[in-house]
C-alpha cells in the first residue's frame, strides 16, 4: 500500500475525533453513576455557642486575697493539660496571678491606694481585637477566629516564638520541655502540647464548640462574667454600662478584650 | 590473566556482600499485617466514609479534619451518604478511637510496617495509655 499525505492526513484526523470524544462521552454519563453521593460537608455543633467578638469582664472586687484565684487557675490548667514545671524559667501558664504595679504599667502610679496595690489580679490571654502576635506569627498557626478568638494551631507551631515577642502581655509560653512528664492528671478529651512549641489561652474554644461557658467563668463563682461584647443586651455590655472598668496597656492600640473592674 | 582465580574470588566474595541483605532476611518474609477491627467497628461495619475510601485517604481526611475544628470550629462531619458524625481523633465515644479502641492493633500496626510514623501522639492522648 503505498501510503500519499493526503491518506495519512485522513487517518491523523480520524484519530482526534476518536481521542476527543471519549472525555465528552464521559461528562454526560458520570451524573448518573453518583446521583445517590452527596458532597461531603463541615458544620457547627448544635448547642455552640457563637458571638462576634467574645469578652471577659473580670470583678477584682470579689478577690480578697491570692487564695481566691488558685482554684480558678487549677481549674483551667487540669482540664487544658497544662504542666506543672519545677523551674521557673520552663513555666507555662495559660491564666496566672498578677500584681497591680505588673499588670497595668500604663497606669503606674506610686501613691496608689492600698487596696489595688495589694489586690490579686487575675491575667490572662486579653484576645485582642487587634493582636499583634497574629500578626508576627510566620506560618499562621496563631489567627483570629470570626468570634475574635485568638487561637493556636498547634499542629503548625514551629515555635519561632516571634508571637511571645510580639505580646505585650506575656500571655505566651513556650515548651523548653516535653510537657507530659509533668502533666499530673491528663485530661484525655484535651490533647497535651509537645517539646517546642507555644502555648496560650484559647477562650475555652473547645467548650464554647459544644455549648459550655469557659471554665474560669464556671470555676470564678460569678466573678468573672463572659459574652459578646458586640452584642448590648449582652452580660458583658451590662456590665461594662455600669462599672468603671480597665484595661491591660490600652495605649499600645491592642484592644483587648479582657476588662477589669477595680 | 594470570590473577584469574583471586579476581573470581573477589568477585564472589563482593556479589555475596551485596546481595547480603536479601540472605539475612530469607524465609522471613513477613505478610502484609492486616488491622485488626474491634468488635464495635466490626459491628458498625463502615467507618465514616467506605471502607475503601478510608483506606487509601484516612490520613488526607484527618488533615481536612484537623484543620475544620481548629481553624473555623466545624465539629460535625456530614458524610457522602448524608450521615453526620463528631469529629473527633481520640476524645469520648464519638471519636477515631471510640470505635477503632485499640491503637496498637488498628493504627500502629500497618504504620510500623510501612515505616511511618505520625505524630498524632506526641499531643493527642491514646484514652488506654493516659495515666
Amino acid at each position: 500500500m503505498k501510503n500519499s499525505r493526503r491518506n495519512f492526513l485522513k487517518i491523523a484526523g480520524i484519530s482526534a475525533v476518536g481521542l476527543g470524544i471519549k472525555p465528552v462521552l464521559n461528562t454526560f454519563a458520570s451524573p448518573d453513576e453518583h446521583a445517590e453521593q452527596s458532597k461531603p460537608g463541615f458544620a457547627k455543633n448544635e448547642n455552640v455557642l457563637t458571638g462576634k467578638r467574645w469578652g471577659m469582664v473580670i470583678d477584682t472586687r470579689k478577690f480578697k486575697s491570692p487564695e481566691d484565684l488558685e482554684p480558678i487557675v487549677e481549674a483551667c490548667h487540669s482540664i487544658h493539660n497544662v504542666p506543672h514545671h519545677k523551674v521557673k524559667n520552663h513555666e507555662i501558664k495559660w491564666i496566672w496571678e498578677e500584681e497591680y504595679e505588673h499588670a497595668f504599667t500604663d497606669s503606674e502610679n506610686e501613691y496608689i491606694n492600698d487596696r489595688l496595690k495589694h489586690l490579686p489580679f487575675l491575667v490572662l490571654c486579653n484576645h485582642c481585637d487587634d493582636p499583634p502576635c497574629v500578626r508576627a506569627c510566620p506560618t499562621k498557626a496563631t489567627f483570629k477566629r470570626e468570634d475574635g478568638i485568638v487561637m493556636m494551631d498547634f499542629h503548625r507551631c514551629i515555635g519561632c516564638r516571634f508571637c511571645m515577642a510580639a505580646c505585650p502581655y506575656g500571655s505566651r509560653s513556650f515548651n523548653f520541655r516535653d510537657p507530659r512528664p509533668a502533666i499530673e492528671h491528663q485530661n484525655p478529651d484535651f490533647p497535651t502540647r509537645m517539646k517546642g512549641v507555644v502555648e496560650k489561652c484559647n477562650f475555652c474554644a473547645e467548650r464554647l464548640a459544644v455549648g459550655k461557658m469557659p471554665k474560669c467563668v464556671e470555676a470564678s463563682n460569678g466573678a468573672i462574667a463572659f459574652g459578646d461584647l458586640d452584642d448590648p443586651e449582652s452580660t458583658v455590655r451590662k456590665l461594662l454600662k455600669e462599672n468603671y472598668t480597665i484595661r491591660r496597656k490600652p495605649s499600645l492600640g491592642t484592644h483587648p478584650s479582657v476588662f477589669y473592674i477595680v | 590473566m594470570n590473577d584469574k582465580s583471586k579476581i573470581v574470588i573477589g568477585l564472589i566474595i563482593f556479589f555475596v556482600i551485596i546481595t547480603s541483605p536479601f540472605w539475612y532476611n530469607m524465609g522471613k518474609a513477613v505478610s502484609v499485617p492486616e488491622p485488626k477491627l474491634s468488635d464495635k467497628a466490626k459491628a458498625a461495619k463502615v467507618c465514616v466514609e467506605s471502607k475503601e475510601y478510608m483506606k487509601t485517604n484516612h490520613m488526607h481526611i484527618l488533615d481536612i479534619w484537623r484543620n475544620e475544628v481548629v481553624r473555623k470550629g466545624n465539629r460535625t462531619y456530614t458524610n457522602s451518604m448524608g450521615k453526620e458524625y463528631n469529629i473527633s481523633l481520640s476524645s469520648g465515644e464519638e471519636s477515631c478511637l471510640g470505635c477503632h479502641g485499640d491503637k496498637a492493633e488498628f493504627c500502629d500496626k500497618c504504620h510500623t510496617y510501612a515505616s511511618v510514623e505520625p505524630y498524632c501522639w506526641d499531643c493527642h492522648i491514646n484514652p488506654k495509655e493516659k495515666k
